[in-house]
């Protein structure tokens, strides 16, 4: 293979225009109406809305993005499959230790630390809504837990978890 | 003169100077993929992290998406001009560029100064440590995407080193494309 293979790019001129003609500010339009649809979908609190709305809509402008405004779809295919393994590396990372950190117990094993994580996190409210209109819910927290008063300057509830019966309820346990 | 090889040698047939830019990129496609595949499984794992999302703010999330993907607008309209030789547009393309990436920091800055006076800090809740890494991250990316397309737009004025405008879009749709994925997970999934 020779190390002058496709020599370009003569000194400070142009480089390569190699790409088609592409409508930037059309594919910019689409971007926007698509994050606008973001954001309003997950408004009608409808799990499979957001889900899609949220997150495929997402898929969708990344795959703009990479194709239109980087011309991944016009570069050597080595760049892709270069990309692609990194993808493939990195969802092969979280398949193996995902059953780990999602689960909460096993056949011989508990995250005990975890779950009294979870119920704890369930009954405290740290912090305060500044952003009242926000879709809730979506992932099974139940009550919202009271927009009260945004400053809350005293804020009495927040840090010292008062809930946890049992244990003096380490601040917050290492595994999570 | 003397050319650097980054402009003068091609061995895949990608010039290398861009190569190495993708090769950045798959490099922090690990980076940003290993902590939001992180984020994801704990946030599953961990239902009541909703009552903390509830928190952050959707609004200015969006106009920051919005803003992103303008700066990349601006940046692939820089790319354009430099394929076209007009070094001179190229140049306040990617100053336009710069100036999403800087309203981008100070929205994001107005947001941390609220969250943190509401008690919600790095160390309050895990939520909030995945919340501060990922965007603090992604917010040092912006910054340094910034300075090098500042050098690059003040070599593009002299219709000098025009590949560069190229390659430093690219990493900046990159920055934008990690910025698409950060805004549902941590804005609209509540």
């Amino acid at each position: 293979m020779s190390d002058h293979a496709h020599a370009e790019q003569s000194p400070g001129s142009a480089p390569h225009a190699s790409h088609p003609p592409t409508n930037y500010v059309k594919i910019w339009a689409i971007l926007c109406v698509l994050l606008v649809v973001s954001v309003l979908g997950p408004m009608l609190e409808i799990r499979v809305v957001t889900m899609v709305t949220a997150f495929g809509v997402a898929v969708v402008k990344a795959y703009l993005v990479a194709t239109r405004f980087m011309h991944l779809n016009h570069e050597k295919k080595i760049v892709p499959y270069m990309l692609g393994t990194m993808l493939a590396i990195m969802a092969l990372m979280i398949a193996a230790i995902s059953p780990d950190v999602m689960k909460h117990e096993g056949t011989r094993w508990e995250n005990t630390a975890a779950k009294e994580s979870v119920k704890r996190g369930m009954l405290l409210h740290p912090g305060a809504h500044h952003d009242e209109k926000a879709p809730a819910g979506e992932h099974a927290a139940p009550a919202p837990a009271a927009p009260t008063a945004p400053t809350a300057p005293t804020a009495p509830t927040a840090p010292t978890a008062p809930t946890a019966p049992t244990a003096p309820a380490p601040a917050e346990p290492a595994k999570h | 003169m003397i050319r650097p090889i980054a402009t003068t040698r091609s061995a895949t047939g990608v010039p290398t100077g861009r190569l190495a830019v993708w090769w950045v990129i798959a490099s922090e496609i690990v980076i940003f993929g290993g902590l939001l595949g992180g984020y994801v499984m704990h946030r599953l794992g961990h239902p009541d992290w909703a009552n903390q999302a509830a928190n952050t703010n959707t609004w200015a999330g969006a106009f920051n998406t919005f803003v992103l993907l303008t700066s990349s607008l601006a940046a692939v309209l820089g790319h354009q001009a430099a394929e076209k030789g007009d070094g001179k547009k190229a140049a306040n393309f990617l100053y336009l560029t710069c100036l999403g990436g800087l309203v981008f920091l100070i929205v994001k800055s107005i947001e941390w100064t609220t969250e943190i006076q509401h008690g919600m800090t790095i160390t309050s809740n895990t939520f909030w440590s995945f919340y501060y890494t990922a965007a603090g991250l992604h917010g040092l990316h912006v910054i340094a995407g910034m300075v090098i397309m500042l050098f690059v737009a003040a070599d593009a004025k002299k219709n000098k080193e025009l590949q560069r405008v190229e390659n430093i879009g690219i990493y900046w749709h990159f920055v934008d494309l990690v910025w698409i994925f950060l805004f549902p997970l941590l804005y609209i999934a509540k």
